[in-house]
C-alpha cells in the first residue's frame, strides 16, 4: 500500500468533493427509499461507502477519457456530471432517463461524457474496456480508458483474458487502460478470502506483467493522488495499470440484501469510522474550511438537488410504446 | 464476370474494405504470421501491419469482448473465429454485450463488428467441432446472421457486413471455401434480409442456405429427370429472415421442403416452416417437410457421420413425400 503525499489539492476542490460526496450519498439513499416505494424496479445496487473511488479516479481523468463500470454505476455517472434528474429518471424507467428508461439502474450510459456504461454480467465489461483502450491509441489519441469492477469480478475468466490482452498490447504502448478494482470485501455475501486463492488481488496482475498497487479507497484525497499518478503514467506510456482500492459498502449488496448474514454489525460499524464523507469532513474542519453551519448548508443543498432529481423523474413521461422496437438495430 | 473461389471472394473484399476504410482491422487466432487457418487472411499481416492484423492468443472471450469495445469506440473490427465452435466461450460477450448494448444504452452506442468463420460440419471432426450455430445466434435480437452459399454472396454480404452498424454473425462453411463461381466486381453488395430464388420451378419450394443450398440444387437436378421442377430458395440471411420471398414462392408451388444441417429442435427450418404456415396455410397442398441433421452429437465414424447429416437423396425423398 502506498501512502498519501502531502495534500496538493486546492481547498476549493476539496470543498467541491465534499459537496459531491454528500450529494451522491443522499442520492443513493433516496434511490433506496424510492425502491421501497415501488418507484424503482428490478435490481438496485448502491455504492454507499464506496463513493471516494469513482470520485477520486474520475477527478483524475480528463474530460475526454472514457470509462466502463459494473452495475454499481450511479455514483460514477453522477460525479462525471450527468444530470442527476436524468439518472433518477432512468432508475424510474422514464423517457427522460439517460437511456430513455431502457437500461435501468445497471446500465447507465452517457457517451457524451465518456461513460460507456454500466454492465450487469460480473466481469463481462472488462474486455470491452481493453478494446476501447486499444481503439483510443489506434485512433492516435492520448485518451485513457478506466475500467471499474468489483473484487468478485477478479475471479472471472473475462478479467484474466482481458488482462492478458492488455499486457500484450501494452507492450506496444497500445493499451492505455486503468483497471480499478473496487474491493469492497464481498461479492454479494462471499468474502474475498473465500473467493480468491490470493487475497491480495492487485498481485494477480503480476501474472500479466501489469504494474499494480493497492490503495486506501476511503480517503478521496489518497485515491485522487494515486489515480492522478496512475492515469498520467498510463496516458504517457499506453500501458495498462491496476489499482486495487480497499473500500466497503455500508448498504446491502442490492436492495434485496436485508439480513446480511455474511458480516457482523460490528464490522460495518468499524468501517463506518472510515466513511469517506467523515474522513473528508474531518480534514476540512481541521483546515478550517468547514464548520457546522457550512455542513448544514451542504446538506440542505444536496437534499434539495436530490428532490429536484426526483421531481424530474416523476414528471418525465414513460417511454412511449414506439420505444419498444427502437434501438435494436442501427440505420 | 470474373470467376473466383469463395475464399478469394472473402479475402478480396476484406482487402478492398481495408484499403478504403482505415477503421477496419482484423483480429483472430493465427490470422497473421500463420496466414489464417483457412488462408482467408493470407498476406494481410504483411500488407497492413500488426496494428491492423492482430494475432490474438487463444482467448475468444477476451478478444471478441475487446473487439466489441473497439467497435463501440468507432472502429470496425473483423474477428475471425477459427471455427464457430470456438465462439462459445465468447457467447456471453456476443449475446450479452454486442447484441444488446445499443438497446440498453438507449441508442447511444453502435457495435459495427463482424465475426466470421466456418460454421457447420466438416469431415469426421466429431462432436465438438461439427455444429451449426445459426439458430443459436439467430435467436437474439440485435444480431444480424448471414450464411452465404456462393462466392458472389460471400462478397456481397461481407461488404454489407463491413459497412453495417450492427454486429454481424457471418457464417461461412469450410466445404465451400474452394468453390468457384462468378463474382461481380467493384462495389458489389447484397443487402441483409433478401433471400434469392436461385432455381425457378413450379412444383415445390425447397428452402436452404449455406452448404445445404448445394445439396438442394443437386436434389433438384435429380428430380428434374423425374419431371419434378423444384424452386430453390437460398435464404442467404437468417436474421433478418426474408419470409416474403419464401411465402411468395410457396404461394405458387403450394408445397415446401426446408433444409438445414443443424439439429431439428428449435432450428431454422422450424422457424421457416412456421412462417410458411402463418403466411400461406391455405395455399398449401401438403404439410411442410423438414430435412435436418439427426438429433445426436456428431459421431466420428464415417458411416455414422453420413447418417447424421442431410444429403441429396434425403432432400429428394422429402420432395417426393410432399408431392404425394
Ligand atoms: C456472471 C455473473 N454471475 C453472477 C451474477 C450475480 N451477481 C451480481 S453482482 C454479484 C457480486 C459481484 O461482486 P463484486 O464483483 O465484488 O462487485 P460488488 O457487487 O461488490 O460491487 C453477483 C454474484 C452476475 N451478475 N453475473
Ligand atoms: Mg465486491
Amino acid at each position: 500500500m502506498q501512502h498519501a503525499q502531502p495534500v496538493t489539492v486546492p481547498a476549493e476542490t476539496l470543498l467541491e468533493w465534499y459537496r459531491t460526496l454528500v450529494f451522491c450519498r443522499r442520492f443513493e439513499e433516496q434511490t433506496e427509499r424510492s425502491f421501497r416505494r415501488g418507484k424503482i424496479g428490478g435490481y438496485l445496487h448502491v455504492a454507499i461507502g464506496q463513493e471516494a473511488v469513482p470520485l477520486g479516479f474520475l477527478s483524475a481523468a480528463r474530460a475526454d477519457d472514457v470509462f466502463f463500470v459494473s452495475y454499481r454505476d450511479h455514483v460514477h455517472t453522477l460525479v462525471r456530471g450527468t444530470d442527476p434528474g436524468a439518472v433518477m429518471a432512468e432508475l424510474y424507467g422514464k423517457l427522460g432517463g439517460t437511456c430513455k428508461g431502457k437500461g435501468g439502474s445497471m446500465h447507465l450510459f452517457d457517451v457524451s461524457r465518456g461513460n460507456y456504461g454500466g454492465y450487469g454480467i460480473v466481469g463481462g465489461h472488462i474486455p470491452l474496456a481493453v478494446g476501447a483502450a486499444y481503439a483510443l491509441r489506434y485512433q492516435g489519441t492520448d485518451r485513457v480508458c478506466l475500467c471499474f469492477f468489483g473484487d468478485g469480478a477478479m475471479n472471472s475468466g473475462a478479467l484474466h483474458e482481458a488482462a492478458n490482452l492488455a499486457g500484450l498490447w501494452g507492450r506496444e504502448g497500445l493499451c492505455p487502460v486503468v483497471f480499478v478494482v473496487e474491493n469492497n470485501q464481498y461479492g454479494m455475501g462471499t468474502s474475498v478470502e473465500r473467493a480468491s486463492a490470493v487475497a491480495e488481488l492487485a498481485r494477480r496482475f503480476d501474472a500479466y506483467d501489469i504494474p499494480n498497487e493497492r490503495c486506501d479507497g476511503m480517503d478521496v484525497v489518497v485515491v485522487y493522488e494515486v489515480a492522478r499518478r496512475v492515469v498520467d503514467q498510463v496516458r504517457r506510456t499506453g500501458r495498462p495499470y491496476a489499482v486495487e482500492t480497499i473500500t466497503y459498502r455500508f448498504s446491502g449488496h442490492g436492495a434485496a440484501d436485508l439480513f446480511q448474514p455474511y458480516r457482523t454489525k460490528e464490522e460495518v460499524e468499524r468501517w463506518r469510522q472510515r466513511d469517506p464523507i467523515l474522513l473528508l469532513e474531518r480534514r476540512l474542519r481541521q483546515e478550517g474550511l468547514l464548520d457546522d453551519a457550512r455542513v448544514r448548508e451542504v446538506e440542505a443543498w444536496a437534499e434539495q438537488r436530490v428532490q429536484e432529481a426526483v421531481a424530474f423523474a416523476e414528471a418525465s413521461p414513460e417511454p412511449p410504446p414506439e420505444e419498444l422496437y427502437r434501438d435494436v438495430y442501427g440505420g | 464476370m470474373p470467376e473466383m473461389t469463395y475464399r478469394e471472394a472473402l479475402r478480396s473484399t476484406l482487402v478492398e474494405e481495408m484499403d478504403r476504410d482505415p477503421r477496419v482491422l482484423l483480429l483472430g487466432e493465427d490470422i497473421g504470421v500463420y496466414q489464417g487457418t483457412f488462408r482467408i487472411t493470407e498476406g494481410l499481416l504483411e500488407r497492413y501491419g500488426p496494428r491492423r492484423v492482430i494475432d490474438t492468443p487463444i482467448s475468444e472471450l477476451g478478444f471478441i469482448g475487446a473487439a466489441i469495445g473497439m467497435a463501440m469506440l468507432g472502429l470496425r473490427p473483423v474477428v475471425e473465429v477459427m471455427t464457430w465452435n470456438f465462439s462459445l466461450p465468447a457467447a456471453d460477450q456476443i449475446l450479452q454485450n454486442a447484441a444488446k448494448v445499443r438497446y440498453f444504452s438507449g441508442g447511444q452506442v453502435s457495435v459495427p463488428l463482424v465475426i466470421r468463420g466456418p460454421n457447420g460440419a466438416g469431415v469426421q471432426l466429431s462432436a465438438q467441432h461439427s455444429q451449426s450455430l445459426e439458430s443459436f445466434y439467430g435467436h437474439f435480437p440485435g444480431l444480424r446472421v448471414v450464411a452465404p452459399a456462393t462466392p458472389a454472396d460471400a462478397r456481397g454480404l461481407l461488404r454489407t457486413a463491413l459497412r453495417a452498424e450492427d454486429p454481424v454473425i457471418f457464417l461461412e462453411h469450410a466445404a465451400l471455401y474452394g468453390m468457384r463461381g462468378p463474382v461481380p466486381e467493384a462495389d458489389y453488395t447484397v443487402p441483409f434480409g433478401q433471400a434469392a430464388v436461385v432455381r425457378p420451378g413450379r412444383d415445390v419450394t425447397v428452402v436452404a442456405y449455406s452448404r445445404m443450398l448445394h445439396l438442394a440444387l443437386a436434389a433438384a437436378d435429380e428430380l428434374a429427370q423425374e419431371g419434378v421442377e423444384c424452386e430453390v430458395v437460398d435464404l442467404r440471411c437468417l436474421r433478418p429472415l426474408d419470409m416474403d420471398t419464401v411465402a411468395e414462392s410457396v404461394r405458387r408451388t403450394h408445397r415446401a421442403v426446408v433444409v438445414q444441417e443443424q439439429w431439428p429442435l428449435f432450428g431454422a427450418a422450424a422457424e421457416v416452416a412456421t412462417g410458411i404456415y402463418e403466411r400461406c396455410f391455405d395455399d398449401l397442398d401438403a404439410p411442410v417437410e423438414r430435412v435436418t441433421g439427426e438429433d445426436v452429437p456428431a459421431p466420428y465414424a464415417r458411416n455414422l457421420e453420413k447418417l447424421a447429416f442431410p444429403d441429396e437423396s434425403r432432400i429428394a425423398q422429402a420432395v417426393r413425400r410432399v408431392l404425394q
